[in-house]
């Protein structure tokens, strides 16, 4: 056995900050104070000091370096979370974004002071815009569920200039929960489209629920299984004939780079996840950037302001006169610094790396599930894309579920892929390797799991005890609801 | 560059092993009628020089708050950060990681959004917080959710000295959530008690407020607006709090910040980071992640994500918000740097920029041809000045004299250009930026 890669053992569990404070300890430091001393009216100012922890620099540094040991990022290793597309994140985009050139600029700047940086965002849009065959793009949704929002408004903002907002949107059983959790957020009201057997979207079925109340369909394609929609020109078809808007959600962009488009498809929408597609790392649970990208009728929507070029004096500038704008929906220019970053892998691959990508993603996943399938059969017999959703079904025989699978795989060194997603496959476990892995990698996971697959018939015991080699075992998530601890 | 490890060999045996003969292969289920017949119309890839010297040479065409010296405010604000926020918050197991799905795997990042929301709290008065959303403004949105669904009321009283930005935004997200935003004017630069009838879900006030100015009637705003039965909602600053009393004394209900002055470099305006708290009232509709603390099997203390039946992957439709990838990183970087302010830090550093305003307020009102927006109001860390120029001709000509000040803004009475002063500047610099300003934008300047 490896043991886990975020190991038990070492320097103790670290205590709290709060535990290492010492009244009268301090890690920061200014200058003497040069002016003279301002208070505040006695009302408004605080009585007492608020209960930061008092620490020396140094105790600082060693809290958060052994909190990041007990943490496990790509760096660490393999992280196979299928839907997250968790691939390496090159450190050179790191140290571009650190620039000062990018990092020291205030969002406030007038334009001419920022000539670089509004360069690189028209750069990007416009490469964003040839990625997926869509005509204009926001940059600033923060996160791909900011983008599913901002789309889903920039649907309400058409509909209601054509004279009815329109009250539905179609999503698959499928989807993500963002989906329909943007869709109520923007005011809409979800109406479900069942998978058929192939685990596609029943074209029969989907042209019974549109009418014209239906404003959009949401569907990402590849959709949720890792499947390509292969009616989905027949789809889109059915969603323009009844006047909506088809919207694709971008989560699983990386299996199609290069080769097909969302324009091409006939999508008017997309969102982009730039921290799965283009490497911007996820940061624990963010930052992320969710650029939306849409079609000419709908340009008019896009939140303002947007970046406009002069061709005549190549000069860049704001261009906030956008009378049909949905607004902002960023309280800047959504985030900058993982923009850079997803700039810089768009460049650094151009248009023969980016088509590669794909490539191997899909590759890694064909032949990750080639190896394991028989142990963990497929929930639908289709070619997966960039990644595959299996069943532990076979194993509840032995009273072994996916989660135990999950938990053995920590012990024996590997990240687990998702599990318990998407929700209409029983047992699920979704595996996304991405194209950054190696075959010995994809050989030694798929080894692991057929061994877990093994021990589930023989010992299930060690399954329902794992992990045992992690800093903590698994924890009480009811407990944790119950008695409720959310601070010190 | 390339970030695939296959060699020719991988490939042919990878495709061997799937019964294939080519990559093609892989595709060939894909309609031909969608299909890219060509290659994007995208230049090449290139090597990392390369690739660094197109980046540098895209910098390098951009003025920073390095080489101007940064007196703009007006949300983003040029804090020092410390030299160890990064060195921790770059560890590579921490920005490489995803949401900690795994807790086994996660306990790092788990750990420090707990002591996170747990120096939030502190400084706030309040009682909950959560795993970070994603800036100042859509904090403000969340906040306005919170209330329209836990008063089943319509109606967000907002003050005109919340900034424009935060308004903005919430205007935007209210086309969908269905709720409306009425504006209560602050002539005279700070807010006067608004009137809370039955159907307001919230009262909404910045403190210090958009024009730099402390909020002389807060608490009375805040206790009519509990009194009429809405949420009371404060946009903080949460490097004014060890000066300043907490937004919980204060009397509100959720609060909420632009949290990009916790350690994060201005980056253009993100990622910042969204801070939201509010009390245990509304703790199960608080959107987004929250970690709470609890036992392993072998009774060890640990970290979990936790109350997830509030959230989209669970809830769906019903979830209290769509939020799912958020600012964590932000958060650990703030928890970072709040450990090493600890409270005599925060409390200098306020005391620093508060002192540091009122010295430049005074300077600069007295150049000829400038004011003081507000002369009656108390700044914190930033002020609004008048000017007989233009406040955006002003702001270019100080460009020019190498001073960043700004942003010009619409406020009561006409417009008006922010200057910020944070712990950074000196004294030095502020007897300089008043000289220049006496070029710049005194009386006797060129219109």
């Amino acid at each position: 056995m490896s043991g886990a890669p975020v190991r038990r053992g070492g320097p103790p569990l670290p205590s709290t900050l709060r535990e290492l404070s010492r009244p009268g300890r301090r890690a920061s430091g200014f200058a003497t104070l040069d002016v003279p001393e301002a208070g505040v009216p006695g009302d408004l100012a605080r009585e007492g000091r608020p209960g930061l922890p008092e620490v020396a620099e140094r105790d600082i540094v060693r809290h958060f370096t052994r909190l990041s040991q007990m943490n496990y990022g790509v760096d660490t290793g393999f992280y196979p979370l299928g839907s997250c597309t968790m691939k390496y994140n090159p450190k050179v985009a790191e140290a571009t974004a650190a620039l000062p050139g990018f990092a020291r600029l205030h969002p406030h700047q007038p334009e001419d002071t920022v000539q670089g940086a509004l360069e690189l965002l028209w750069t990007l849009e416009r490469s964003l815009c040839e990625v997926t065959g869509m005509h204009r793009a926001t940059l600033q949704p923060p996160a791909g569920a900011a983008g599913e929002l901002t789309g889903l408004l920039i649907m309400r903002g058409y509909h209601t200039k054509n004279g009815n907002p329109r009250s539905k949107i179609v999503i698959p059983d499928s989807a993500h929960g963002t989906n329909p959790a943007s869709v109520t957020m923007a005011g809409y009201v979800p109406v479900h489209a069942p998978s058929d057997a192939r685990g596609l979207v029943d074209l029969g079925q989907l042209e019974k629920l549109l009418d014209e109340e239906v404003a959009g369909l949401m569907l990402t394609n590849p959709n949720t299984l890792g499947l390509f929609e292969e009616e989905i020109e027949g789809i889109a078809e059915a969603v323009h004939r009844v006047g909506g808007l088809l919207y694709f959600d971008g989560a699983n962009l990386n299996a199609i780079l290069g080769r097909v488009r969302p324009g091409d498809m006939g999508y008017d929408i997309v969102h982009m996840n730039v921290h799965k597609t283009f490497a911007t790392p996820h940061g624990g649970g963010g930052p992320g950037a969710g650029p939306v990208a849409v079609v000419e009728r709908l340009e008019p929507f896009l939140p303002a302001p947007v970046v406009a070029h002069d061709e005549a004096t190549g000069r860049f500038r704001w261009d906030r006169d956008r009378p049909d704008a949905i607004g902002r929906v960023h309280g800047f220019h959504g985030n900058f610094g993982i923009l850079v970053r997803a700039f810089a892998y768009v460049l650094a691959h151009g248009h023969d790396g980016l088509r590669e990508v794909g490539e191997r993603a899909v590759l890694n996943a064909n032949y990750l599930a080639t190896l394991v399938r028989d142990a963990y059969p497929l929930a639908f017999p289709g070619r997966p894309m960039h990644e595959f959703v299996s069943t532990a079904r076979p194993l509840k025989a032995h009273g072994v579920r996916a989660m135990d699978v999950a938990k053995r795989m920590i012990d024996l060194g590997f990240h687990p892929s998702t599990v318990y997603f998407p929700l209409i496959v029983e047992e699920a476990m979704m595996v996304e390797p991405t194209e950054t892995e190696s075959k010995e990698t994809l050989d030694a996971f798929a080894e692991a799991l057929l061994r877990v697959a093994r021990e589930a018939a023989q010992d299930p015991e060690l399954l329902h005890d794992a992990p045992t080699t992690t800093p903590v075992r698994r924890l009480d998530e009811a407990r944790a609801a119950r008695d409720l601890r959310v601070r010190w | 560059m390339r970030f695939a490890p296959h060699t020719d060999e991988d490939v042919r045996e990878m495709l061997a092993a799937c019964g294939l003969g080519s990559v093609d292969d892989l595709f060939a289920h894909l309609p031909p009628g969608v299909v890219l017949g060509r290659d994007l119309d995208l230049p090449e890839g290139i090597s990392e020089p390369e690739l660094v010297r197109r980046m540098s040479a895209l910098a390098a065409r951009d003025r920073t708050a390095d080489d101007l010296v940064c007196f703009a405010g007006g949300g983003a604000y040029d804090h020092y950060v410390p030299a160890l926020v990064w060195a921790l918050a770059g560890r590579s197991e921490f920005y490489t990681s995803y949401t900690p799905y795994q807790p086994e795997l996660s306990q790092g990042v788990l750990q420090a959004l707990f002591e996170y929301q747990s120096m939030i709290c502190e400084l706030t008065a309040l009682e909950v917080s959560n795993a970070s959303l994603y800036d100042g403004s859509t904090a403000l949105v969340e906040a306005a959710h919170m209330a329209t669904s836990a008063t089943r009321r319509g109606r967000i009283l907002v003050s005109e000295a919340v900034d424009e930005r935060h308004r903005e935004t919430l205007r935007t997200y209210g086309a969908g959530l269905g709720y409306a935003i009425e504006l209560v004017p602050a002539d005279g630069g700070v807010t006067p008690v608004p009137a809370v009838a039955e159907d307001v879900a919230a009262v909404v006030l910045q403190h210090p407020n958009a024009y730099g100015n402390l909020e002389p009637g807060i608490r009375e705003a805040f206790a009519a607006a509990r009194a009429g039965g809405a949420r009371a909602i404060q946009v903080f600053d949460p490097l004014s709090l060890g000066l300043l009393a907490p937004p919980g004394e204060l009397g509100a209900d959720i609060a909420v910040a632009e949290g990009q002055g916790l350690g994060n470099h201005l980056n253009y305006g993100g990622p910042y980071l969204g801070v939201i708290a509010a009390r245990m009232q509304d703790v199960r509709r608080m959107p987004g992640r929250i970690v709470g603390e609890t036992v392993d099997v072998d009774g060890a203390t640990g970290y979990v994500l936790t109350l997830q039946a509030r959230e989209q992957h669970i809830r769906r439709e019903k979830a209290t918000s769509n939020i799912c990838t958020n600012q964590t990183l932000m958060a650990v970087a703030a928890a970072i740097y709040l450990a090493w302010l600890g409270p005599d830090g925060l409390a200098e550093l306020g005391r620093h920029a508060r002192s540091k305003a009122a010295y430049a307020a005074e300077r600069l009102a007295g150049v000829p041809g400038v004011r003081l927006a507000f002369p009656g109001a108390t700044p914190f860390k930033e002020f609004a000045l008048r000017t007989d120029r233009d406040p955006l001709d002003v702001q270019a000509a100080l460009i020019a004299e190498g001073f960043l000040v700004g942003p010009a803004l619409a406020a009561p009475g006409g417009p008006v250009l922010m200057v910020s002063t944070t712990e950074r500047r000196t004294r030095e610099e502020i007897d300089a930026l008043a000289d220049a300003l006496g070029r710049a934008g005194g009386a006797g300047a060129a219109r």
